[in-house]
């Protein structure tokens, strides 16, 4: 079997780029963590590889908004061919291999219109505004996974925990028909749920106030997928809030997070295509 | 040609909700202010020059606002229903990033304007306030919650008042170096000192003096074309270098100390190598003839280095940021957290990895409601501003804060403190030499990192040592910036890891003249062109460039082989890294300014001609006087203390730092299913094993009225038990995989320097400084736990018409360990019914200082003793039980003894428990058992079938009190009476409710 490449991009302020790539390594790929710059750059072209992912961070600072600067550079910037980033991002995902986005990562794919591109024409759709809270928080919280979603990358995660860690996670759909089709095209991959696992408007279990409490978003094919929460923060068992009881109550349980899980899935789905 | 400007402003859209800042702003002016603002909405306001053609302003705007969630357009945004508004502009020079991002925006969207390559940007937050409010209403609003007059420009009115930001352009001035003429009488030197900020005294200023009065120097002066007088930058060269912040005068000096307990007059030479220097130099001679080596650097470095394993070292600091963050509390926090984060950055070859972040704050109680001084700011604006500062600079750098305290005392009015700490670790050799060691050649060049410079922070490091009042210096005042730091850090790692950089340091207090100037001594001389340092903005005189304390920047030595491959990586990754000037060994610090001397001072001179001060110390702990104890609920009083500021829940603040980024965190401060505060917090150090680090932090002023030797034993005690709470082991002679331990002091403490008018109570702080430092040693060798870094930071003192508020003397401990497997470590958690539930230590009856005292608003009693030897042989059992796997969860006892120990541990976990306090203490007077703080104690619970191994560990120092409970009530009973039944959701009501609505 061949071994899966990812590229992890770094740098202007991402921050979650060594987590990221221990997440893909631990999940049996390669992974290489690449300067924004090289890549826009043209020192390293995307076409070499299965995994594009965006990690979570503070590109630019957060000014302007979270991730929008940073989609303004991939959509603007020329590479040395007259392509974009951005040009290459959607490529990676139309010949099989995935785009990902995870907190500032994901923002920035939703502020470069690839997720959800319900429309298929690159324009943003929705926005990820300030927290209702008006707070940035770090806590852990229950989520859902879509069965039906296209993006193929939950099994086994039907109803998990991992941590969010944002300020501006408040995902808005640009109106009620878009924010429906959405819904029926199964593309909010992951939904945010109380103790009992039924989706959540109330804070703190909707940590945000996300419309359709949202908590990730895939575009139509299924090879975009952008994430609130952050999986590559839920590797290991000892990452969980409550590990010790955890250990002592199923003292056979194995030593891998959940979020290694969805990592899995993804070297898996990039297998399958 | 006038500048043009465009000015571009992006809101959210109406129909998208409220606005969280807006409405922030209404609930705290109505909450703090009684001021009814109606509803509240914000825009940002860019400013852009020279302004943009309507082309470009289109698609600008498509840029800077997504339509889904904002309304964007060019001038004033039209706010129907709001009738007053608010503007926040920076002053000029204060850092603007959001300005400098709208810039980046527009040169990646027009990457062929010149123009725009060369434009300026500002950014400005305006407030739209439904209510028509007075010009004072806004006033206040403006400065008490939106905005700080030190760094912003504030505008308040009408809203068809508004009117669109008039950025300020350029001021070019030349550069002048100016000659000062030393007076010849003292009083003439004292007044000289005091009109330019030197903060030098009397002595220091006639050494300055005679320096200058030399044949030798005023010959040399003679030979390199310079004056006779010294110019300005030399004298702010020796006010920096010689100023407390840098040079630790008080714990340098030489101390009579007459202790009135024991009737005994001692001379101390050197606090710091008395007691300090010493109790590390005690405890490596232990660990060598243990055969253990991994404590490396110690001391004279910007941090503590200590060896991890053969292939990496742990760097660790802990230092404050008090001053600056009591006048402007956001800006000063960043700075501190970003400040602290440099230091690890800039020790051995630089570079290293940073880890995490830890943050201990003393503030007075939100609600102290006592007439502010001139000058002094609202306590809860002050930690509200603090924990935004923090939760900025640690979140955006990426670095998890894992750990911290939060500590209220009504002297913290005056000035706050704001501790700082981060650890990082870096390769153990680069290019073949040990990292921890700064190896410079004369000709190597000088290469400084980061950020530009501007007026910011001039004279931070004299301000810092003189105590504030109504006119403390405005251009102290500086805002980091994140973004800056986290490019310049994450080039810095890369740089250093191609083995490029042979030593670093960081631009903190005193800049470039206290970087290059320390740097300088390791070959012996430098030279530098102030020309080529990168400016913000013109007219900045050479000794303010020298001088400025601008954020963000680190000097670096390059070898002139690789300089060129370092400066173009630079490039490459967006840093600015410009080459100032190089390394000499002629013994002078030469600095330039276009060809034309700044400033020539002997190096030996700057760094050893300051005087040493000579201080008198004295003290006696005010005689035992146990209060009587009134008949009292035991409820109450657990629910009051429970609900107490130094008790009550931190999770409205811990979860606004992001504590988990990296991935490593394994025990977070907030764990288990009613996320209970931990003792320590533990990190992994790779995915690839199990090992890790332990944090903690022990702080204890409360006890140093009654007793400073036991407070500052309680202190170091704290920080090390909650290392050991979580499955740290000490270090011995029987270890067998020996694990590092790695401790910071910083010590604030009021102005010790005794002046019959002045500072009456001089010698009795000294005195207390002194205990504290005695405690301190005891304390170290006792357990073989060494010092490695620290800092002081005196003169916390604020003075306005006459008033003075001074701090409470106080230390903090921050202890780090090495942790050789975290799946072993323990949480604070209750886990099963039907473990017991052990006291670990005796109890004494030692309540003066406690938390129930206070609550009862008692005065005196006996504050808790440690006793070392004992706790040493106990933490070294907890440690076995611990590594054996015979513990469930363990929790030390600090601020409110076993009962909120057992009450925390109950809400970890959701469950309740049953205990008898009999055998911990008379029962007749169950607050002993429940309310006292002796030290060095744990409360553990323990499955059935481990009892036996475990007792046999512990032996007789585990008094087992009780059972877990399935049932989530708290029962807690002495003498055959219940003294407490309830439901637990009953404490944890109380326990949640202490800081709502604050921070």
């Amino acid at each position: 079997m061949r071994t899966v490449q990812a590229l992890v991009v770094a740098g202007v302020g991402i921050n979650c780029e060594e987590e990221t790539a221990a997440a893909y390594r631990l999940a049996g790929a390669t992974a290489r963590t690449v300067h924004l710059e090289s890549i826009l750059r043209g020192d390293i072209k995307l076409d070499a590889f299965d995994v594009v992912h965006l990690p979570g961070g503070f590109s630019f600072g957060d000014d302007l908004g979270g991730g929008r600067v940073l989609a303004n550079r991939i959509r603007t910037r020329k590479l040395p061919g007259g392509t974009t980033m951005g040009d290459g991002l959607r490529a990676v995902a139309r010949h099989g291999g995935m785009v990902i986005g995870f907190c500032n990562g994901f923002q920035a794919l939703v502020e470069l219109g690839l997720v959800p591109d319900v429309g298929g024409e690159g324009a943003a759709e929705a926005a990820l505004m300030q927290n209702a809270s008006g707070k940035y928080e770090d806590r852990w919280v229950r989520v859902r996974a879509d069965a039906e979603c296209p993006a193929r990358v939950w099994a086994g995660l039907e109803e998990w925990e991992l941590p969010v860690r944002h300020g501006q996670g408040r995902l808005v759909f640009r109106d009620v028909s878009l924010r429906d089709e959405i819904a029926r095209l199964h593309l909010n991959g992951l939904t945010y749920c109380d103790e009992a696992g039924r989706p959540t408007d109330r804070y703190p279990a909707n940590p945000n106030g996300a419309e359709l409490a949202c908590a990730a978003l895939c575009d139509p094919s299924g090879r975009i997928l952008g994430v609130m929460p952050h999986p590559e923060a839920y590797l290991s068992l000892f990452n969980h809030y409550d590990w010790p009881r955890l250990r002592r109550e199923r003292p056979e349980r194995s030593e891998e997070g959940a979020g290694l899980v969805l990592f899995q899935n993804v070297v898996k789905a990039v297998l399958a295509a | 040609m006038p500048e043009t400007w465009t000015h571009l402003h992006v809101s959210s859209r109406p129909d998208r909700g409220a606005d969280p800042v807006g409405e922030r702003v209404r609930r705290q002016a109505a909450d703090f202010l009684s001021i009814d603002t109606g509803r509240v909405t914000t825009s940002k306001i860019y400013s852009v020059s020279p302004a943009l053609d309507l082309a470009r302003t289109d698609r600008a705007l498509a840029a800077l606002g997504n339509e889904v969630s904002c309304v964007v357009g060019v001038g004033a945004p039209a706010r129907l229903g709001f009738r007053s508004f608010i503007s926040v502009d920076k002053r000029p020079g204060v850092t603007d990033d959001e300005g400098q991002t709208v810039l980046t925006v527009l040169r990646d969207l027009f990457s062929g304007a010149p123009q725009i390559a060369s434009g300026r940007a500002a950014s400005r937050d305006v407030y739209w306030l439904e209510r028509a409010l007075s010009p004072a209403e806004l006033g206040r609003i403006a400065e008490e919650l939106v905005g700080n007059p030190l760094v912003h420009v504030l505008r308040s009115g009408p809203a068809d008042a508004y009117e669109d930001p008039r950025p300020r352009g350029a001021v070019a001035t030349q550069p002048v170096i100016e000659e000062i003429a030393l007076p010849r009488d003292d009083a003439g030197l004292l007044r000289l000192s005091e009109v330019r900020l030197l903060s030098l005294d009397r002595a220091e200023m006639v050494a300055l003096r005679d320096y200058f009065d030399r044949e030798a120097v005023r010959a040399s002066r003679g030979r390199r074309g310079l004056p006779a007088d010294p110019t300005d930058c030399e004298l702010e060269i020796v006010a920096q270098t010689w100023s407390e912040h840098c040079k630790h005068k008080e714990f340098n000096a030489l101390v009579e100390f007459v202790d009135r307990d024991r009737g005994t007059t001692v001379v101390i030479d050197s606090l710091f190598r008395t007691y300090i220097v010493a109790a590390t130099r005690v405890v490596g001679e232990a660990l060598r003839e243990w055969g253990q080596a991994w404590l490396l650097r110690v001391f004279d470095d910007n941090a503590g280095v200590v060896r991890i394993d053969d292939d990496s070292v742990f760097v660790w600091k802990v230092e404050t940021h008090n001053s600056p963050s009591a006048i402007d509390p956001y800006g000063g926090a960043i700075t501190g957290i970003l400040g602290c984060n440099r230091d690890p950055l800039g020790t051995g070859r630089g570079g290293g990895r940073l880890l995490f972040n830890t943050d201990v704050l003393c503030f007075a109680p939100p609600t102290y409601d006592r007439p502010l001084l001139p000058g002094q700011l609202a306590p809860r604006r002050v930690f509200a501003g603090v924990r935004a500062g923090i939760e900025d600079g640690g979140n955006k750098s990426g670095i998890p804060t894992v750990n911290g305290a939060l500590v209220f005392d009504d002297r913290f009015a005056g000035k706050p403190l704001v501790f700082c700490g981060s650890g990082s670790i870096a390769p153990a050799r680069v290019a073949g030499a040990p990292w921890w060691e700064k190896r410079i050649d004369a000709e190597d060049r000088i290469v400084v990192v980061g950020g530009r410079v501007g007026k910011d922070g001039i004279h931070g490091a004299t301000f810092s040592s003189v105590h504030l009042d109504e006119e403390s210096p405005r251009s102290a005042v500086q805002i980091g910036s994140p973004l800056t730091q986290k490019l310049a850090s994450d080039f810095l790692e890369e740089a250093c890891a191609r083995g490029w950089v042979k030593a670093a340091t960081d631009n903190g207090a005193g800049g470039l003249s206290s970087s290059v100037g320390e740097l300088a001594r390791i070959t012996g001389g430098a030279e530098v062109d102030l020309e080529r340092v990168p400016l913000k903005y013109e007219g900045i005189q050479p000794w303010e460039i020298f001088l400025s304390e601008s954020q963000e920047r680190m000097t670096l030595a390059v070898d002139p082989a690789v300089e060129g491959d370092l400066l173009a990586l630079a490039r490459e990754r967006g840093v600015e890294a410009v080459d100032i000037g190089r390394f000499t060994e002629d013994g002078a610090l030469w600095v330039r300014h276009s060809g034309r001397t700044a400033a020539c001072l002997d190096l030996d001179f700057l760094h050893h001609g300051a005087p040493r001060k000579r201080l008198a110390a004295e003290w006696s702990n005010p005689p035992v006087e146990a209060p009587a104890v009134p008949d009292v609920d035991l409820e109450s009083a657990l629910l009051g203390v429970l609900g107490s500021w130094n008790v009550c829940s931190r999770e409205g603040v811990i979860r606004q730092y992001d504590h988990e980024v990296k991935g490593r965190t394994v025990i977070k401060p907030l764990m288990g299913r009613g996320g209970g505060p931990q003792d320590a917090a533990v990190l992994r150090l790779s995915w690839s094993d199990y090992r890790g680090i332990a944090v903690s932090n022990g702080i204890a002023p409360q006890y140093g009225d009654l007793d400073p030797y036991a407070m500052c034993a309680c202190a170091f005690d704290e920080a090390v038990r909650g290392i050991v709470a979580v499955g740290g082991r000490l270090p011995g002679p029987d270890t067998a995989a020996p694990q590092f331990w790695s401790v910071n002091d910083n010590f604030c403490l009021p102005n010790v320097a005794y002046d019959a008018r002045t500072n009456p109570d001089g010698r009795r702080r000294l005195g207390q400084l002194v205990r504290m430092c005695q405690a301190l040693y005891d304390i170290a060798v006792a357990y073989a736990v060494p010092l490695t870094s620290g800092k002081d930071s005196m003169k916390n003192d604020f003075t306005a018409g006459g008033v003075t508020i001074s701090i409470p003397p106080t230390v903090l401990f921050s202890a780090t360990a090495g942790i050789p497997d975290v799946r072993k470590t323990v949480t604070t958690g209750l886990q099963a019914p039907g473990d017991a539930i052990y006291v670990i230590g005796e109890t004494q009856a030692e309540l003066g200082g406690s938390e129930f005292f206070r609550w009862l608003g008692l005065a005196g009693g006996t504050a808790p003793q440690v006793r070392a030897e004992r706790a040493r042989d106990r933490y070294r059992c907890v440690g076995e039980a611990i590594a054996a796997g015979l513990v469930a969860s363990c929790h030390d006892l600090s601020d409110g003894g076993l009962a909120v120990a057992l009450v925390e541990s109950a809400i970890g976990g959701g469950l309740g428990f049953d205990v008898v306090l009999d055998g911990l203490g008379p029962s007749e007077r169950p607050w002993i058992p429940l309310f006292s703080e002796s030290s060095s104690r744990f409360v553990v619970t323990v499955p059935e079938e481990k009892r036996r191994a475990f007792e046999g560990i512990l032996g007789r120092d585990a008094w087992p009190i009780g059972r877990v409970t399935g049932d989530a009530r708290v029962r807690i009973s002495a003498g055959g009476r219940p003294c407490v039944e309830a439901p637990l959701v009953r404490f944890e009501t109380a326990w949640r409710s202490g800081l709502e609505g604050y921070g």
